[in-house]
């Protein structure tokens, strides 16, 4: 019977003055689980531990959290894919303040979505059927509206760390220019005037940790680079 | 607990899934004071994991469509006990709620001519069963639900809906008069109970899957609202009607979308064969859900299941290419490759029916209102409550739901009680407050966890619960082992009652959570449990041996499960149509 | 939006093209000075003043000076805006640098020139 260590990353503000690792001995019967089966293996043994987690499929985007270093959902993740030597540790997403275990408080995150509009911006009179959209200028969007908002990528982006208020961020970004590549979209002139500033898209240094970790497969240094190419066609 | 913290809306909404964020954009958008109150983030709701489309005769893929033939379907779908005027208005007023959804952004997939994308589904027809298969599900690729919910959220923001996220309801909350005032809720992050009054309480709370082993619902479906209204006594309908999808991944449960059988896939056993033409020669592997799980069980159960244990079907798509694959059903490859280690452009997915939907839930009229029953069983209104989505049960679904009516449920409905609360308000609505003993009430079973001092763990109680709903609640029923179940849930009732809470700490406390939400699990899985064992016919997903036929004579009818009595009652079905005939029940096959 | 008024452009864009652009004419000069000295094998003061004698030469070091102070103006602004959270030190450290920036600059234009 093969144990395998997992390292957790514990801390209760009611009763830890500091954050510290506690180690599980959990039991898988050698089987290919996802990290998430562990995490609810482990809260049986100490009901206590907290984790987010909803439609354990990897579409809601719950389970965002850093194992063995590396951002992913918890409930995609196969052992085989991140243990190391028998051990697997799970710290909560890096950069955002933790609020219990390996639960953070995302507000910075939420706010940085809601501060690119993130939401059609069209005024003209409604049609009384849907808009038309070629499948040429709908593949546009492929890539672009997947995101999940899990925070893998903008908690695993140096320039989020540093300016979590003002940059940003690959999520984010990557959905203001799912916008701005919206053909049915009219407020373009807005989003980029909202975007020219030295931070919020510029702090991007192309180093793509955010594509590394992408549990969907997606490309926001992809995105933020069309999204540089229409600020300096706009401006020049 | 006259120190506890209130908060005041117009209406408060419980739930931001599909059916709660669509009901709360229309109430924003009016200037109501409307929160959102959702136990997790809204995108994180379980409507994110809707793949296949909305059905909606929008007229695209078939400019003639007519949204009575999408009526007749569904009417027929649900095994005849679905309401009438409930389905006529869904799918009338369908397509307006579609083109909303494009005009607020959703990314639908589209056709050459630049119009939303519809694909085939299964039980849909053209004129009404006698012009072969429609194709009327509207689709955005295979996230069209994970594009709904997004698109819902963005749109909330844009109006400046109010968000409670991460707060748990935990009951609600009645005045001396039996009206609905509010709720208390729990802030998940501090663990602060906070009393939530408003003159509208809509329950929002999807469905209850997790009352069953093997589901695809996501982890958190585990019937809070339905919890909530039985133990305040409201009655809920058709409790025994759960579907039972055909494609859920063998082993791991995970949806895969009708979308792959509408698109071209079909469903083999052992021996390779297309089974689903011997059980439904004209709709194959498109007949209804109930249809198609039920005719996978019997192939396992006469030996023609596939694997080494031979107990699920395979699912094959190879032969439809890895473009169509990847442009169509990309979601569905990558869930396969992740959960069934099979690349379906190559191999089959193992497929079995699993639990996925409930048709039953808080009964309801057009507009949301929660409708219990008087002293002669005539209908009554329960004030200030509604229910949408899944947790209601209008009844558009009846017996059993088509693929892509659920998502279409949400929005055209959570639009409706928006607008109807709107106006309720508008008119001005007043009810006694509650008192303290009122609220004392609604502390009750909060106060039990947080006071307990030993006794058996939650996940233990709710592995033991779940184990009884899929022994003796699933596809096919039989008297013996159902009656077997309910004494079985009466006990676990008990040891639940019982039940500990290890953990008291206030701080973003899950188990805590959990342990509120099995109580939920309790009262969705005995009133299941009742009305399956008291409906004694077959009937869509109520499958029995034991009663293999329909019996319209004695069961034409909606169930009504009485929480306090434990009792089971009926409900009429609405046959009654504003603007169509009504569609007389007949033979139903496929 | 995110305002700033410590950055060289006044925007984010014309920062980041204008450290592209200096990026550009700072290694086209680092290239041509290393070339010079590749093939120039028995070089002298004579020779080396002379190159920078002539008027083109002068220019075009000229034009790469301003561009290194842009450059490094630019970079050291974000690195200062990443790492130095407390406003009062960080503005410090940007006056620090844009005066030796700009002493660099002048002083470089004074050897160029005053010669």
């Amino acid at each position: 019977m093969s144990m395998l260590q997992v390292s957790l990353y514990r801390y209760n503000p009611e009763t830890d003055s500091a954050p510290y690792m506690e180690e599980f001995q959990i039991d898988t019967q050698d089987r290919d689980i996802m990290v998430l089966d562990v995490l609810h293996m482990a809260k049986e043994q100490d009901s206590g531990l907290a984790f987010r987690r909803s439609c354990r499929e990897g579409v809601c985007g719950s389970d965002g959290m850093n194992m063995n270093g590396k951002n992913g959902l918890a409930c995609i993740t196969p052992l085989s894919e991140v243990v190391k030597k028998g051990k697997l540790t799970l710290r909560p997403l890096p950069g955002l303040p933790v609020i219990r275990d390996l639960v953070v408080d995302m507000s910075l995150f939420y706010k940085q979505y809601e501060r690119i509009q993130p939401y059609l911006q069209n005024d003209n009179p409604e049609p009384a059927i849907e808009r038309l959209q070629s499948p040429e200028d709908r593949d546009k969007l492929d890539g672009l509206y997947e995101c999940i908002l899990c925070a893998c990528c903008s908690t695993s982006c140096p320039s989020f760390w540093w300016n979590p208020d003002k940059f940003v961020g690959p999520a984010g970004l990557l959905q203001a220019y799912r916008f701005l590549a919206d053909s049915r979209d009219e407020a373009t002139q807005e989003r980029l005037a909202e975007l020219e500033d030295p931070f919020s898209v510029f702090r991007c240094r192309g180093i793509m940790n955010c594509v590394a970790v992408c549990p969907k497969g997606l490309n926001p240094t992809r995105a933020i680079g069309k999204i540089r190419e229409m600020l300096l066609a706009n401006a020049t | 607990m006259s120190n506890m913290r209130s908060l005041t809306f117009d209406a408060i909404i419980i739930g931001g899934g599909g059916s709660g964020m669509r009901a709360a954009l229309e109430l924003a958008k009016s200037g109501k004071k409307t929160a959102v109150l959702t136990k997790v983030f809204p995108t994180r709701s379980h409507t994110v994991s809707a793949q296949g489309g909305i059905t909606c005769a929008i007229a695209s893929s078939d400019p003639d469509d007519d949204w009575r033939w999408h009526m007749y379907d569904t009417v027929k779908g649900g095994d005849y006990i679905t309401d009438q005027e409930a389905a006529e208005y869904m799918c009338s007023e369908g397509p307006k709620a579609v083109f909303e959804l494009e005009h607020m952004g959703l990314p639908f997939s589209r056709f050459d001519n630049g119009r939303i994308y519809q694909r085939p589904f299964g039980g849909q027809s053209k004129d009404f069963g006698k012009g072969g298969q429609a194709a009327r599900t509207c689709a955005a690729a295979d996230r069209t639900g994970h594009a709904l919910l997004h698109t819902l959220y963005q749109n909330n923001l844009k109006n400046n809906t109010t968000f409670l996220n991460e707060w748990y309801a935990v009951d609600l909350v009645k005045n001396a008069n039996g009206d609905v005032v509010g709720c208390i809720a729990m802030d998940i992050e501090t663990g602060e109970l906070v009393h939530v009054k408003s003159k509208a309480t809509v329950l929002a709370t999807g469905g209850s899957g997790r009352i069953y082993s093997s589901t695809t619902n996501a982890l958190i479906n585990t019937g809070d609202g339905i919890g909530m209204a039985l133990r305040a006594g409201i009655p809920m309908q058709d409790m025994e009607m759960w579907q039972f999808h055909p494609t859920g991944i063998y082993g791991a449960g995970v949806l895969v979308t009708e979308g792959c059988r509408g698109e071209g896939g079909y469903l083999v056993n052992k021996d390779g064969e297309r089974f689903m033409e011997r059980y439904a020669p004209n709709a194959k592997d498109l007949a209804g859900r109930d249809v198609v799980a039920r005719s996978m069980v019997l192939e396992i159960l006469e030996g023609r299941g596939c694997g080494e244990n031979g107990d699920h079907v395979y699912l094959k798509l190879d032969h439809l290419g890895e473009e169509v694959l990847g442009k169509r059903l990309p979601g569905i490859v990558e869930l396969a490759k992740t959960f069934a280690h099979v690349d379906p452009a190559k191999e089959p997915i193992p497929v079995v029916p699993t639990c996925h939907y409930m048709m039953g839930g808080v009964a309801t009229n057009v507009h949301g209102q929660a409708i219990a029953q008087d002293g002669d069983g005539n209908d009554q209104i329960v004030n200030g409550l509604y229910a949408v989505g899944e947790a209601a049960c209008v009844s558009v679904h009846g017996a059993n739901r088509l693929g892509g009516n659920s998502l279409l449920d949400l929005v055209v409905f959570g639009r409706a009680a928006g607008m109807f609360i709107e106006q309720a308000l508008n008119e001005g609505v007043d009810y006694l407050e509650a008192s303290e003993d009122d609220i004392d009430t609604a502390m009750r079973r909060v106060n039990r966890w947080n006071e307990s001092e030993g006794g058996e763990s939650v996940p233990e109680l709710k592995r033991a619960l779940q184990e009884i709903m899929q022994s003796d609640f699933g596809v096919f029923r039989e008297e013996d082992n159902m009656q077997k179940g309910v004494q079985q849930l009466a006990e676990l009732r008990e040891r639940i009652a019982n039940a500990y809470l290890p953990d008291k700490s206030n701080a973003f406390n899950t188990a805590r959570v959990e342990a509120l939400e099995l109580d939920n699990l309790m009262e969705v899985a005995e009133a299941t449990a009742i009305a399956a064992l008291e409906r004694k016919e077959s009937r869509g997903a109520h499958s029995r041996y034991d009663y293999p036929d329909r019996d319209d004579a004695n069961w034409l009818k909606h169930s009504m499960y009485f929480p306090l009595e434990k009792r089971l009652g009926q409900r009429d079905v609405n046959f009654a149509p504003k603007t169509v005939d009504m569609f007389e029940p007949k033979v139903r096959t496929y | 939006m995110v305002t700033n008024i410590t950055n060289l452009g006044r925007s984010g864009l014309s920062d980041w093209l204008l450290q592209r652009a200096s990026a550009i004419v700072l290694a086209l000069y680092s290239l041509f000075l290393v070339g010079y000295l590749l093939f120039s094998p028995g070089l002298d003061y004579a020779a080396w003043s002379g190159l920078f004698a002539q008027t083109w030469m002068r220019i075009f070091s000229l034009l790469a000076f301003v561009s290194l102070a842009a450059h490094a103006w630019v970079g050291l602004w974000t690195v200062t805006t990443d790492y130095i959270k407390p406003t009062g030190i960080r503005v410090a450290a940007q006056s620090i640098i844009i005066l030796a920036i700009f002493v660099f600059l002048v002083w470089g234009i004074q050897v160029l020139w005053g010669a």
